[in-house]
């Protein structure tokens, strides 16, 4: 198996999906124990996409996420401790516990937000994307999006009006097939190229369980959106393999469906390529563990962490500023 | 001082805001070479350029949406929403982001942006092109609700949103577009959630927003003829609203009327009311009353949109019912 890349490269590709999958394995049993509050919706099957983008950004681009959103927060750099401590609903979480797992964010790194509505990134990572073009500062935004997404009619008003306003937008859609509960034939009548294509913006399709194949493709256009051509779409064919949220038994799909999504493991794809190019399986395995005693260490952390403040929580509505209402 | 008009004081609050600092842009609708419906924006885009002066397609949502965006990305966008009956397409930006991402994210960020938008009937505009929604933003944590009465507060207020690092709904009233009033040369702050007390009085306190303003002073007129003195205030900010001022009215007055033009059916008068219930029983010599629009959609027709329409008279009538209240119960 050829690859473009050098071996550091696909090591950190790796890793960084390794520490997705690991992470919301661990949330996943987390969650069975009831460690975690509220819903959860994992990305298991998807982690090429969000590693393979966000390699192809800088620090200072920036990222609107969705619901099923751990791997964009996690790709992007967020704080491993601040994350899990968050969806533990910790007062040492990224977002102090009042968002929980589909509102991580960690505006530090350029993460906007997971969001707990459909499509609900789009308008911001737009807004982001203008940010970054007003203010000249070489940035592009991401909006990942999923499938479900197509049919919300805010994607279309941004599809037009970025390619209005040719802004550093990338529409990043994980297609794995699945609105929630319903398959995409059923709700979706068009593509999403050739919607891209009634807008003007270029669409690629890329096989979302390749990271290098994703890494290639977003690096592509991010240079593209970079340099002033506008906005770009990439769709990633992916697999969701667990349910909508966990606890989801999925009774509305059948066995190949299942087996076909798991067929298709980033990580297996991953570490085939890695070893084809010389590396011990040991390495990589040596690599995982080093993964996973991170998360410990982020578990073990969060489970210390404080209950949150409620006073300080209602005392943030809005903004604190020095000075009363009165002027 | 000159004398301006409401829509150009707050045409002139834009382009200050524009001028002072380079993070303000503008976009909606029409906003930019047309100078917006209303001309409310007129000029601006010739002055500040297409790059910070942008027409938007008709699209509420993302318009909105792109708002909290660039506001999370070091802009201060000023956004407009034609009428405001529209907001209904924008509503998941304002209410499940914008609002709620200072706290949502933990404090990380704030949300500094500007919805302009007009509310208000007596142009026979219709059930959709009329209605006083802002009971609505009032209602969500994190949204600041402005709704200024004159042009002088259009112009302060409109400045302190822009300044503010909350997301505030500036709600602008059609029908006081073309209003005159003083605007001095270096005009002076208002703080959001800081009322202004319209007219002094000691009979009944009137607490109004907006165009009622303009209705509370005629019946306060009326008032006076019959020897009644009300106090007329203007909230001039329903979220946060001055609660201060109006218990210190009250205090005073023991009567309290409010008055909008919007639904009264849970509406701003109905949280005042209760708010100033529950502090300030002992206070009133009469329960606290309501003037509002009836609970149905804004008709078109001029004679049905003229007896829809909350106006001086049913003020009046209400300043009396409160100061006849012991007599109707003896």
């Amino acid at each position: 198996m050829h690859s473009e890349l050098n071996q550091q490269d696909l090591l950190s590709l790796h890793e960084n999906m390794v520490l997705i999958r690991r992470s919301e394995e661990r949330l996943s049993r987390l969650f069975g124990d009831g460690e975690v509050p509220g819903f959860l919706h994992l990305s298991v099957g998807q982690e090429a996409v969000p590693v393979g983008i966000c390699a192809a950004l800088q620090a200072m681009d920036t990222v609107a996420s969705t619901h099923r959103g751990h791997g964009h927060a996690l790709a992007k750099g967020v704080d491993l401790r601040g994350f899990f401590a968050e969806i533990l609903g910790r007062e040492e979480g990224l977002c102090r516990g009042r968002g929980g797992s589909i509102h991580v964010a960690d505006l530090r790194v350029g993460m906007l937000g997971a969001n707990g509505i459909v499509g609900g990134g789009l308008p911001i990572a737009l807004g982001s994307a203008l940010a970054h073009q007003v203010r000249r500062s070489g940035g592009v935004a991401v909006a990942f999006f999923g499938d479900g997404a197509m049919a919300e009619g805010v994607l279309h008003e941004c599809l037009n009006l970025a390619s209005l306003w040719k802004l550093p937008l990338i529409f990043a859609c994980e297609n794995n097939g699945w609105s929630e509960f319903s398959p995409l034939n059923r709700q979706f009548a068009a593509q999403l190229g050739a919607l891209g294509n009634a807008f003007g913006i270029p669409a690629a399709q890329v096989d979302g369980s390749d990271v290098e194949a994703v890494r290639a493709a977003a690096t592509r256009i991010v240079a593209l959106a970079r340099r002033g051509d506008g906005p770009q779409i990439l769709e990633c064919k992916t697999f969701r393999w667990r349910g909508h949220y966990e606890g989801d038994p999925q009774k509305y799909r059948d066995a190949g469906d299942l087996a076909e999504a798991r067929s298709r493991d980033p990580l297996v794809v991953s570490e085939a390529r890695i070893v084809a190019t010389g590396i011990s399986v040991d390495r990589i395995r040596t690599l995982e563990h080093a993964v996973e005693a991170r998360i410990e260490a982020a578990v073990e952390a969060a489970r210390l962490g404080r209950e949150p403040d409620y006073a300080a929580a209602a005392a943030d509505v809005y903004t604190q500023v020095a000075g009363g209402a009165h002027g | 001082m000159a004398e301006t008009r409401y829509g150009m004081a707050i045409n002139r609050a834009l382009a200050d805001a524009m001028q002072a600092d380079a993070s303000v842009i503008l976009f909606g609708e029409d906003v930019g070479a047309p100078g917006g419906p209303f001309a409310v924006t007129r000029g601006l885009q010739a002055k500040f350029g297409p790059e910070r002066v942008r027409d938007t397609p008709i699209s509420e949502a993302t318009i909105a949406g792109a708002a909290v965006g660039a506001a999370l990305g070091g802009l201060k966008p000023v956004v407009e929403i034609m009428f405001m009956d529209f907001v209904t397409l924008a509503m998941d930006a304002l209410v499940n982001q914008a609002a709620k991402a200072h706290f949502m994210f933990g404090g990380q960020c704030s949300v500094p942006m500007v919805v302009r938008t007009p509310h208000g009937g007596g142009l026979n505009a219709g059930p959709q092109h009329s209605q006083c929604l802002e009971a609505w933003f009032a209602h969500v944590p994190g949204l600041k609700v402005v709704v200024p009465s004159n042009p002088a507060d259009a112009y302060a207020l409109l400045r302190t949103a822009i300044a503010d690092p909350d997301p505030v709904v500036f709600v602008e009233n059609k029908a006081l577009y073309s209003m005159k009033g003083e605007l001095a040369d270096a005009p002076q702050p208002v703080a959001i959630g800081c009322a202004s007390i319209a007219q002094s009085g000691s009979d009944a306190t009137i607490v109004v927003y907006g165009a009622s303003v303009a209705a509370a002073l005629k019946a306060a007129a009326f008032l006076a003829a019959e020897g009644i003195a009300a106090e007329v205030i203007d909230l001039r900010s329903i979220q946060p609203w001055d609660e201060r001022a109006v218990l210190e009215s009250v205090a005073k007055t023991r009567r309290l009327i409010i008055a909008h033009e919007a639904v009264t059916a849970f509406g701003v008068g109905a949280e005042i009311a209760a708010r100033i219930s529950e502090l300030a029983f002992g206070d009133l010599a009469a329960p606290v009353l309501r003037v509002g629009a009836d609970f149905m959609p804004i008709p078109f027709a001029r004679s049905l949109e003229r007896a829809y329409l909350p106006g001086e008279a049913d003020i009046t009538a209400a300043v009396r019912r409160s100061l006849n209240w012991k007599r109707d119960t003896d």
